[in-house]
């Protein structure tokens, strides 16, 4: 059940954080932090489809973690929940063409030894 | 254009810790207020632990985490995103210690040294976005 659960709020945060990222990109830079301006952008990103698609996969996440939280111990779902790193810096790479730097990498690989040694 | 990449950074570093705090509080209040009884067996019950106080504060932070990461991603790089926000998880070892006197082992400090050499290589040495993005409607 804890490893199922693990797997479900891994393949949901990957797809979620993904489209995030895509429609975030796709709205552009927020530089105005005035109330009006934000309400908006919020506007824009309800009809954003990469932003209505996260929601609903990190909506599946939340609720696949809340049970997760349930049955173990925080120090347990947070380092598992982070097995999303590896996919993600691949589609990072991959899908959105974002340009990972021999430093990026070596900063990602640092980060998930890290990971690894906490949660292991 | 130095000067923008100057604001760029400075609002980067304001978004981190942003995220990072609201996220790894979040999580903490949302683990503080499930009672060791909620069994989450049928919808209802999922429903009914979010009004657990601890669990509604640990919601709305995460609710700020959400949005906060949105913004952030608006003009930075996931590949960037990912790694720098990565100091939440030492900072979900230290709230361990501190609030719940979880000890921290060897390996875990090895583990904590790690990831803050990773964040600091990835945060102080490269660009914050490397893609065109969209210009946002003003």
């Amino acid at each position: 059940m804890k490893w199922l659960l693990v797997a479900l709020i891994v393949a949901t945060t990957t797809v979620g954080e993904v489209l995030q990222a895509a429609g975030m990109r796709k709205h552009g830079e927020i530089r105005d932090f005035r109330p009006n301006a934000l309400g908006r952008a919020l506007a824009a990103l309800a009809r954003n489809r990469f932003v209505i698609g996260s929601v609903l996969a990190m909506a599946a996440s939340f609720f696949a973690f809340l049970k997760l939280l349930s049955i173990s111990d925080l120090s347990f779902a947070v380092p598992a929940s982070a097995a999303t790193y590896v996919a993600e810096t691949l589609l990072a790479r991959y899908v959105l063409k974002e340009h990972v730097s021999p430093r990026r990498w070596a900063g990602a690989a640092l980060v998930i030894f890290g990971v690894a040694l906490i949660s292991l | 254009m130095h000067s923008d990449a100057a604001r760029l950074r400075v609002k980067t570093w304001l978004f981190t810790v942003i995220v990072v705090l609201s996220n790894a509080f979040g999580d903490f209040f949302m683990k503080r207020g499930i009672p060791d009884t909620a069994r989450l067996a049928t919808p209802l019950e999922y429903i009914a632990v979010l009004f657990q106080p601890w669990v509604a504060a640990g919601v709305a932070l995460l609710i700020v985490w959400q949005m906060s990461r949105m913004a952030l991603l608006s003009w930075a790089d996931l590949s960037y995103v990912l790694p720098v926000t990565s100091i939440g998880y030492v900072v979900v070892a230290l709230l361990g210690k501190v609030m719940l006197n979880e000890t921290i082992s060897a390996k875990r400090w090895a583990g904590i040294a790690l990831i803050v050499a990773g964040v600091s290589l990835v945060s102080a040495g490269t660009e914050v976005s490397t893609v065109k993005r969209a210009e946002a409607p003003r």
